[in-house]
């Protein structure tokens, strides 16, 4: 390394390079933050001077009236409760198949196991297409039904071709040591894989999770029950519907102070923002904390694709 | 033998109840395609329902009007495809670039903040872009102030450029991430070819053409095969969250098309028969561009 540090004669079109990528990727980052931060600065400025676009780069007149307002509204409090178990509940099933399913297509042993290996993963390779899924789904009672969102997506090719490319990486006589102390085909995945593969399962987990938060076609396509609707239904309504902001208010409360209030100090566009930031939120909060396990899931997947 | 045997079914059994999932969910839903040689009117059964053969592919393109509809939407779908694939450089360029930048701490930094709008959904971003863009958004407030436009201009609410702008969002979304794995191919090169130029005399720009470019051309090549091969399928969620009534003309794809239809106009039968012919085309595509890749680089991707 200290070869390559020695100090050279600096060429300049490698300085202009240098100043040159600098500038551009500074763009690009404003390019990607920018947008996030300016919303969040306009829910926490007074609404008046944002709806006149006044606020730019710094808040003014900071409040968090709008995220009271926001959590008073018991729809979209409801549509937070079905997103945060939809993406709980679909997480520990994706992760759950994908350990398990990854593990047993490694059983030689297993009856026709290549056969139903690619039965599962050629599952990858083709889809229904939107409408045959949609009366399918209909048929199977899974409208307006809660486990529309976990069912469907709970084996997942990909995941197991992961899980199964890790497992096959241990050392068989780990595996073999516990079969000849006796250990049998669900003992064995519980005491010796399970705990070795948790690496590739963080990854596992991380990825479905926030596939789970982000859904929106599921509901779109086979929810019409407010009950069930997420919160990337709801912020959509929100958006496309100046009209159901409206009755929001109206129906929030009956209590005409809070409904005062809330008339008062909620207009459409800060709502809307309030909602985007209240969205967005665990995303922003999860990604640069898990960003290796993100990096390395793409690594993985791009090493077998 | 007999014990390993047992064993086997024991085994088998214990996978059964997720391959039952797997028939339902995946292998089932394809019997669907029968509704495209019924008319098929929601509420019955497929057994009340008048079967009319392949009806429903020849009224596509029976009259003028109908052609001239499903001409627009296939413009729509190449041309949005076709931009995607005369760009798909980008990202390739974006990581040897990235890599350029000799401040580590500054180049993770542009790194997670250019992924971040990968992980969010279109929803989202509809959402970012209507905060952002409205006419009291601060795009139009700041061009207003510096006196560039004179009254706001409605960026969402027009029909004007609308493939351009959807490449302009599919491409703030995922070129950060789509170069990670460009990032990823040009860590695995040699550094001792670097070295070995240096020594030569060679300036960074050179190096970039003529190791670091050549180095990370076959991973460009296989994603662009896989682009081809989804030449058809753009997605819907994009177009759906910002279709108005005035770009709706141009911004209808295939895959929002057949949705729409269904959907909106209660079309079943006919969005079904659009979408088997879809799937047909692709899985074509698939294998061309898969037999493609075996004769240049000796291997598939599937």
């Amino acid at each position: 390394m200290s070869n390559t540090k020695k100090r050279r004669k600096v060429d300049p079109a490698d300085r202009l390079l240098s100043i040159v990528t600098y500038v551009i990727y500074t763009f690009f980052t404003f390019v990607c933050v920018y947008p996030f931060y300016y919303i969040f600065i306009n829910t926490i400025s007074s609404n008046e001077l944002s709806q006149r676009g006044k606020i730019t780069f710094w808040p003014k007149e900071f409040h968090l009236t709008n995220y009271i307002n926001v959590s008073h509204i018991p729809s979209l409090m409801d549509a937070f409760n079905v997103s945060l178990r939809r993406t709980i509940i679909g997480t520990l099933f994706t992760v759950a198949t994908s350990a398990f399913l990854g593990y047993m297509f490694t059983r030689e042993t297993m009856w026709k196991r290549k056969i139903w290996y690619r039965f599962v993963v050629a599952t990858m390779y083709f889809n229904a297409g939107i409408i045959p899924w949609f009366i399918t789904m209909k048929n199977l009672g899974l409208y307006n039904n809660f486990w529309v969102y976990i069912l469907p997506t709970a084996v997942s090719p990909f995941y197991i071709v992961l899980c199964k490319t890790f497992v096959e990486s241990i050392p068989k006589e780990l595996t073999d040591a516990a079969e000849i102390d006796g250990a049998g085909t669900l003992r064995t995945f519980w005491s010796i894989i399970l705990p070795v593969i948790k690496p590739i399962l963080a990854t596992v987990a991380i990825f479905t999770a926030v596939a789970q938060w982000n859904s929106f076609q599921d509901t779109l396509l086979l929810v019409t029950d407010q009950k069930l609707y997420t919160l990337q239904f709801t912020l959509y309504n929100y958006i496309n519907q100046a009209s159901s902001l409206k009755s929001l208010v109206n129906n929030a409360t009956n209590s005409s102070s809070l409904a005062a209030s809330l008339a008062h100090a909620a207009n459409a566009t800060s709502i809307r923002m309030t909602v985007t930031i209240v969205v967005v939120f665990p995303i922003i909060l999860v990604y640069p904390i898990f960003q290796r396990f993100f990096v390395k899931g793409i690594m993985i997947g791009a090493v077998k694709g | 033998m007999n014990k390993r045997k047992a064993r086997g079914y024991r085994e088998f059994l214990l996978i059964l109840p997720f391959i039952i999932l797997v028939a339902i969910f995946s292998y089932y839903p394809l019997y669907g395609w029968v509704y495209a040689f019924f008319d098929y009117k929601p509420p019955f059964p497929l057994t009340k329902e008048t079967f009319v053969g392949l009806k429903w592919f020849s009224y596509m393109v029976d009259n003028d009007i109908k052609r001239k509809q499903l001409g627009q939407v296939l413009l729509n779908t190449f041309a949005v495809s076709g931009l995607s694939m005369l760009f798909s450089w980008f990202p390739m360029i974006f990581a040897v670039f990235l890599n350029e930048i000799k401040c580590k701490p500054y180049r993770k930094f542009v790194q997670t903040a250019t992924t971040l709008p990968n992980f969010i959904s279109w929803v989202l971003v509809y959402s970012i872009a209507y905060c952002v863009f409205n006419t009291t958004g601060v795009v139009n407030t700041v061009m207003t102030d510096l006196g560039i436009i004179s009254k706001p201009i409605a960026f969402l609410n027009s029909s004007e450029h609308i493939w351009f702008k959807m490449w302009l969002w599919l491409t703030w979304k995922n070129a950060g991430w789509a170069a990670i794995m460009y990032i990823a191919a040009i860590s695995g090169i040699d550094e001792e070819l670097y070295e070995a130029a240096r020594v030569d005399g060679a300036n960074r720009i050179q190096l970039i053409f003529h190791i670091t470019l050549p180095s990370i051309l076959p991973t460009y090549f296989v994603l662009l095969f896989l682009n081809i091969a989804n030449f058809l399928s753009n997605g819907m969620e994009q177009f759906f969250v910002f279709q108005n009534p005035f770009n709706r003309q141009t911004i209808e794809v295939l895959d929002l098309y057949v949705y729409n239809l269904a959907m909106g106009s209660g079309g079943y039968s006919l969005s079904t028969a659009i979408g088997i012919l879809k799937s047909v085309v692709s899985i074509i595509l698939l294998c061309v561009t898969n037999g493609i890749s075996k004769m240049t680089r000796g291997e598939g991707f599937i």
